[in-house]
């Protein structure tokens, strides 16, 4: 009967309370290596060494900066280019149109404009935000999440998902509290 | 649920976080102060007086737009007055937020944590006081936006190889990225209010403004990332933004101006006026809201030896501009820094000698660095002096033209001073609401550096 909790719709998936950070760590270690692909880790601050534990390296950001600021220099560059060269030459004492050492400000500070809103941009739009309502903000304790707790959360989307072994699981880690995350 | 705070080795004057803090009580200590803390009587006594004075400016910007730019003191051949000497002035301050958010950032310096949601702030509101000189000095604000390249009916375009353009560039880039940052910073800390705001209006506030922020570690991974990159690039930026300040003088070939030394030196006296600024702000803030066991004497001896070092590469700036006019050769170069030191304004120069040059050699002491009252008085000193410095370079260079027939005096009238004082009210009026309606200290990055941050985990593996 395992596989009935899995069909449950009202089931987003158990959630484990921990007190420290490194427990935090230790456990989402162990649930990666348990073989659960579908979970995360809440935590009121960055914690560097969960990008190992989780093995996290999503490095989209740094490539869609990238991206951004070329696009805003090559942008702001063949702007001034076009402009000074098709759009409105002006002959000054017989100066190149095309004069590229007065342009270097305009093309840094647009490759830096448009690299750092692609930066921000780029993480609200993977993270899925804004997301005003989340599953895990239905358990009463998470609002700690933000100030002092730590949470470990198995989806029941995980194909290895099933509420009583999963939950025997996470009982395993050690945890100060567990509790169903309804939809 | 205090835990024991084991120190870090190379500590001089105390920590950066007093001990007894948890990751609940910073929380709620700094969080508490938007969320629960009563509105004071002082509070708004000083959003008031701020409010009054920020009335100036609409009465200055009234009256300068029924008249035109004739109702300032400008004339031929001064016809950068006030209003360029405000813009550098306000610019320099907001670098220091910057220098605070972005470089100390990617030097690892974890005592800025506590300091740079406050300075960045104040970095915001400094730019948008500097960005209003400009617009109001072209006389007709409401063709501003002519200075932007877009297609137009008139078939005309921004001449691209003016530093006044660059300027348009530089600044409007350096406010959007500045308010960007901020916002990426303020995510968490917004989550931290919608969670523990008790009236349903503050969690709906909270909660949109934090987007659903949730915390999830693998949101952490792709922030931090981020972070990294906007601070990664914020750092050449505030270099450049001063730097191409300087250009619009540096370019034009007015004596005084026309120097090398320029971008160097106004970078570092922007720093110098903004960690002045920032002292001025912190002192009374972390004293009326009790703020001493998170920002302490630690942070302002540090703040204070930045404002010192700054302070000596300014000096270094002023010995050489005087050393340039002299071994130039050029008589006008010759002409301008003797009259610059014994002419009409001698005294604004000599006074600004001593308030940046003098005074800043007290920050040596460390007595004097770790006593937040002298360090005001020190900081308000070096703020006088930073304005003095932008009225000497402009006045100074443009008031005795190359012909003696086309020289005059300028003084500012009392429009001036309505238009500056009033952004000094603005700029207050936004310091106060600040610290109001979002935690002035980065609550998150706070949390690291607690020793209950710190990853032990609890089996050897």
């Amino acid at each position: 009967m395992s596989g009935h909790a899995v069909e449950q719709p009202t089931l987003y998936g158990l959630i484990a309370e921990f007190e420290t950070p490194g427990e935090l760590v230790a456990a989402a270690r162990r649930t990666r290596e348990a073989g659960y692909k579908k979970y995360d880790a809440y935590s009121p601050m960055p914690i560097h060494e969960m990008d190992a534990a989780m093995d996290l390296h999503d490095n989209r950001v740094s490539l869609c900066t990238l991206i951004g600021g070329i696009l805003g220099g090559t942008g702001g560059f063949g702007l001034m280019t076009w402009v000074a060269a098709v759009a409105l030459p002006l002959n000054i004492g017989g100066r190149p149109l095309i004069s590229v050492p007065m342009w270097i400000p305009i093309t840094f500070e647009c490759t830096i404009l448009i690299g750092g809103l692609t930066a921000a941009i780029s993480m609200i739009v993977m993270n899925g935000l804004p997301s005003p309502y989340h599953p895990v903000f239905n358990v009463e304790r998470f609002a700690n999440a933000s100030r002092s707790k730590f949470f470990l959360c198995i989806e029941s989307d995980d194909p290895k998902f099933d509420l009583a072994g999963t939950a025997g699981f996470l009982e395993s880690l050690g945890p100060e509290e567990i509790a169903e995350v309804p939809r | 649920m205090a835990q024991p705070v084991e120190l870090p080795s190379k500590i001089h004057v105390g920590p950066v976080i007093d001990e007894g803090h948890s990751l609940a009580s910073v929380s709620d200590k700094v969080g508490g102060i938007v969320i629960k803390r009563k509105i004071t009587l002082g509070w708004v006594f000083g959003l008031l007086i701020a409010f009054a004075v920020m009335q100036n400016l609409m009465i200055g910007a009234t009256w300068l737009l029924i008249k035109g730019v004739g109702v300032w003191g400008l004339n031929i051949p001064v016809g950068w007055g006030f209003a360029i000497i405000n813009f550098v002035w306000w610019i320099g301050i907001g670098h220091a937020g910057t220098l605070i958010s972005a470089i100390l950032l990617l030097l690892n310096q974890s005592w800025r944590n506590a300091i740079n949601r406050f300075a960045e702030a104040m970095t915001l509101f400094a730019v948008m006081c500097a960005g209003m000189f400009p617009v109001l000095h072209t006389g007709r604000p409401w063709l501003a936006y002519w200075l932007m390249p877009y297609p137009n009916t008139m078939d005309l375009w921004p001449q691209f190889r003016s530093p006044l353009v660059w300027d348009v560039f530089a600044v409007s880039t350096y406010l959007t990225i500045s308010a960007v940052f901020w916002f990426v910073g303020l995510l968490p800390d917004l989550a931290t209010l919608r969670d523990s705001a008790k009236p349903r209006w503050q969690k709906v506030i909270y909660g949109a403004l934090s987007m659903g922020w949730r915390g999830s570690a693998r949101h952490w991974q792709r922030y931090e990332k981020a972070s990294l990159l906007l601070a990664g690039m914020a750092t050449p930026l505030v270099v450049s933004v001063h730097t191409v300040v300087s250009f619009d003088f540096a370019v034009g070939i007015i004596p005084g101006w026309h120097t090398t030394i320029f971008p160097p030196y106004f970078v570092a006296g922007a720093i110098y006026s903004g960690f002045a600024m920032v002292l001025t702000l912190m002192i009374p803030v972390r004293k009326f809201y009790g703020l001493d066991d998170i920002i302490t004497l630690r942070h302002l001896n540090n703040m204070a030896k930045v404002t010192l070092a700054t302070g000596m590469v300014v000096a270094y700036g002023y010995t050489f501009e005087a050393f340039f006019g002299y071994f130039s050769a050029d008589t006008y170069e010759r002409f301008m820094i003797w009259n610059r030191m014994t002419g009409p304004y001698a005294p604004f120069y000599w006074c600004l000698i001593l308030c940046n040059i003098i005074t800043p050699q007290f920050l040596w002491s460390k007595k004097i660095r770790t006593s937040p009252g002298i360090l005001w008085c020190i900081s308000i000193i070096v703020n006088i002096g930073m304005w003095l410095e932008r009225f000497v370079i402009v006045v100074t260079s443009l008031h005795r033209d190359f012909l003696p027939s086309s020289w005059s005096m300028y003084w500012p009238t009392i429009w001036d001073w309505a238009v500056y004082t009033g952004t000094l009210g603005f700029f207050m009026t936004m310091i106060f609401l600040f610290i109001r309606v979002l935690p002035m200290i980065t609550i998150f990055e706070l949390r690291m550096l607690l020793p209950g941050a710190r990853v032990k985990e609890p089996v050897a593996q």
